[in-house]
């Protein structure tokens, strides 16, 4: 066996770990791990500007890949400035490794200079964390890190390594477990057959059924098993946002996202329905709206891998602790056998539903004022970002009204290219997510829908996709306003506005690109937007910014009537279900 | 509803910690932890009590299978089980009568008196948490200065265990 540093071991581990890039930032206890990095060249490290967006940039690359995501920290301000992103992975279920450095073991407990306790602060928003005891143990503990990461429920885990756990001159035995086992975690994939039966008897007795897929879906790469079920049932599907892609979105019988921006027919026809087929998601609040009003008829079914979420919120009347990929293959096999459907009354539940499609769907119509001159509808810039790059782009956003029309009306016909905030909903995240998609994917298509407000939490990142070339496209909607929380200040504020505006500080941002060595555009005239945005796209190897003016007192429709059943909506400024 | 949970768990670092911050962090009540090593050292046995209607004991119950550190999680009181407390109580024990009357109290509850001083006496009593609470009951007109309560320990009655 090989005596290494530990320093060396942590490289050696991640390179075994099968891991190519790390996004990070150095700093005094971590300067031992980064000198390792220096001296090989299996394991690439990628320079942020902030530690928060190294965590979204792993995050990025995680949920575009299916891979692990890896970022390596200093101790105090780099450990706590991770602590956003690792937040917002946690909420969303993405595998992430987490290396923090830490004040030297001897120092630990004396408030020593950037000294945080990473593994108390991280403890509610990680899956698990590691504090690294002995040099012997790296190699094991970075092994189990990603195992546990990546199996399972995805989540992300720390591992906090002190800066004598990494010295030079300290060598031990190096190797790489083959494999890991825990007696304390051994996570179940496959579901209970019986249940799975009892389900799949249920949803076929259904005479107005409705498939509710989640970011779970997504997640263990379920999505061509879900769409290959929906198709063979012919059911209405409707997806959260993170479920979106994981059911084609231009497909007819996808019916849109549900929940307080869902569509009006996904919100009818899950309150309507009879069987909930629940797969992957978990009955968030921004779904159900109150639970004691929601699905009066329902009888859920729930396939979720993790226990927690089933009847957390929502009682399960069928519940299948498992992964979606293995009960849906499961349930597959099992379908052929059994009877079909009620096709009479599954044309009814149609015919209801393509009703309430034509009625208020935002498919079948734009159910907004038409932009022309200088009035640009954010609606319409995100149609014609869908129109421009073909409808297969990675599409990462921030928080705010921009996220929820791009998740609205980019019909993502494909699992992984829609890469947001849904769980923490952290402004700053598109960029640095960008970032990481584009990293995994440099020949693909990234834009980050953006609005003035977020893309200045992560702004620096510009710098960031300067010095590793990653020419991401940025839709900034710029409405010059904080527009998702005056919207709220419009509808329960009478319109007063505090804080939500900037009261003409906002920058310059096609000179602040043009600073940044990128291609800064302005768009003010509707007419402009096309040639514009292909302009955008055409320029593959150049990081485009693009500033377009939309209108300023646009709400996002449909939104959820706090309080009441998913079908309580308003559906414009005036008019309500 | 009142719970008893035992836990087995890795002893490990932090593995405590996560045990609490889960309680906290979800709003649940813990009223009484009692932790320590098992004759294997690698593994902690915990007993907790806590109170919550049946959905958030569920929760409770599955929220700590999914801390990566437990290995076992078991509600105690889901069936037959022997629960005990360790209570140590300090009293004024001052002139012939109250400490005799005191000594008469002690033997009918079972208890020990472990420490003794012209004033005072140390007093040991285990049981459930009823019968600790009817000790403290009886001896009311004498009044306690100190009271330790270990929280409850407790296994499952019969042929059942908790093992790796
Ligand atoms: C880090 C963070 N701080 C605050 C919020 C609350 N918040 C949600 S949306 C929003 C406004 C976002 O403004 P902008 O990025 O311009 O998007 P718009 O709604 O105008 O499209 C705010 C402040 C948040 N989600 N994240
Ligand atoms: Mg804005």
């Amino acid at each position: 066996m090989e005596n290494l540093s530990g320093g060396d071991i942590v490289i050696r581990a991640l390179r075994d770990a099968g891991v190519e890039y790390v996004w990070g930032y150095p700093g005094g206890s971590a300067l031992h791990i980064y000198d390792a990095i220096f001296r090989q060249d299996d394991v690439k490290h990628l320079l942020v500007r902030h530690e928060q967006a190294a965590v979204h940039a792993a995050d990025g690359f995680a949920r575009a890949t299916g891979k692990v995501g890896t970022v390596l920290v200093t101790s105090g301000p780099g450990a706590t400035n991770a602590i956003t992103g690792i937040a917002t992975a946690y909420m969303d279920s993405i595998p992430l490794v987490v290396i923090s450095g830490q004040v030297p073991s001897s120092k630990i407990g004396e408030d020593a200079f950037q000294e945080t306790d990473m593994v108390g602060v991280s403890r509610p928003i990680v899956k698990h964390s590691f504090l690294i005891k002995r040099p012997e143990d790296i190699a094991a503990t970075i092994a189990k890190a990603y195992y546990i990461a990546s199996t399972g429920r995805p989540g992300p885990v720390v591992v906090d390594i002190p800066k004598d756990m990494t010295d030079p001159a300290i060598k031990v035995p190096y190797s790489y477990p083959k494999q890991v086992s825990m007696r304390s975690y051994q996570p179940n994939e496959r579901g209970h057959s019986g249940q799975i039966k009892r389900a799949l008897k249920t949803l076929l007795a259904a005479k107005q059924p409705v498939i509710y897929a989640g970011g779970g879906v997504i997640i263990d790469n379920a999505s061509e098993l879900l769409t290959t079920l929906a198709r063979k049932l012919n059911y209405p599907i409707t997806n959260t946002l993170m479920g979106l892609g994981a059911y084609p979105g231009s497909d007819r019988q996808f019916i849109g996202m549900l929940g307080m921006h869902g569509t009006y027919e996904a919100n009818q026809a899950m309150h309507h329905a009879d069987v909930i087929f629940a797969v992957g998601a978990r009955f968030d609040d921004r779904v159900t709206n109150a639970t004691d009003k929601f699905c009066p008829n329902a009888t859920i079914i729930h396939i979720d891998i993790d226990p927690t979420c089933i009847s957390k919120t929502v009682g399960a009347d069928i519940p299948i602790v498992g992964s979606c990929k293995t009960v849906l293959g499961d349930m597959l096999e099992l379908l052929d056998a059994l009877p079909a459907p009620d096709g009479e009354a599954l044309n009814r539940w149609w015919a209801t539903i393509d009703d309430w499609r034509a009625r208020h769907g935002i498919y079948t119509a734009d159910r907004f004022e038409p932009s022309g001159g200088t009035l640009i509808k954010p609606q319409d810039v995100i149609k014609m970002l869908h129109k421009v790059t073909g409808g297969d782009a990675f599409v990462t956003s921030d928080v705010g009204q921009h996220q929820m029309f791009a998740a609205q009306y980019y019909l993502f016909d494909k699992p992984r290219r829609w890469i947001n905030s849904g769980g923490l909903g952290t402004m700053g995240f598109g960029l640095p997510a960008a970032m990481g998609a584009q990293l995994a994917f440099p020949d693909a298509t990234v834009a980050c829908v953006t609005g003035e407000g977020s893309i200045q939490m992560n702004i620096q990142e510009l710098s960031t996709c300067t010095q590793h070339g990653l020419p991401v496209k940025i839709i900034n909607l710029n409405n010059s306003a904080l527009g998702m929380v005056r919207q709220w200040q419009d509808m329960q504020y009478s319109a007063r506005y505090a804080s939500s505006v900037y009261e003409d500080s906002l920058p310059d941002f096609v000179a602040l690109t043009e600073a940044y060595g990128h291609v800064g555009m302005r768009v003010t005239e509707f007419d402009q937007l096309e040639s514009k945005m292909r302009e955008c796209f055409a320029l593959k190897d150049r990081v485009v910014f693009m500033d377009i003016v939309v209108d300023r007192a646009e709400h996002v429709y449909p939104m959820q009537i706090a309080g009441n059943a998913m079908n309580e909506m308003w559906l414009s400024k005036t008019e309500r279900t | 509803m009142r719970r008893i949970i035992s836990i087995l768990l890795e002893n490990e670092p932090g593995a405590l910690s996560r045990v609490v911050g889960l309680f906290s962090q979800r709003g649940y009540n813990i009223d009484t932890l009692n932790v320590a090593p098992t004759e294997d050292p690698t593994l902690s046995r915990l007993t907790l009590s806590t109170t919550g209607d049946e959905k958030m004991v569920e929760q409770i119950i599955k929220q700590l299978h999914k801390l990566i550190d437990t290995i076992k999680v078991v509600d105690l009181s889901d069936g037959p089980h022997v629960e005990r407390e360790l209570m140590l109580v300090k009293v004024r024990a001052v002139g012939a009568e109250q400490r005799s009357e005191l000594k008469n109290s002690v033997e009918i509850f079972r208890g020990h008196i472990v420490d003794v001083t012209p004033s005072s006496y140390t007093i040991q009593l285990a049981g459930d948490g009823k019968k600790l609470d009817a000790f403290i009951e009886a001896i009311r007109e004498v009044g306690t200065m100190e009271v330790v309560r270990s929280g409850i320990s407790g296994i499952a009655r019969g042929e059942k265990f908790l093992l790796v």
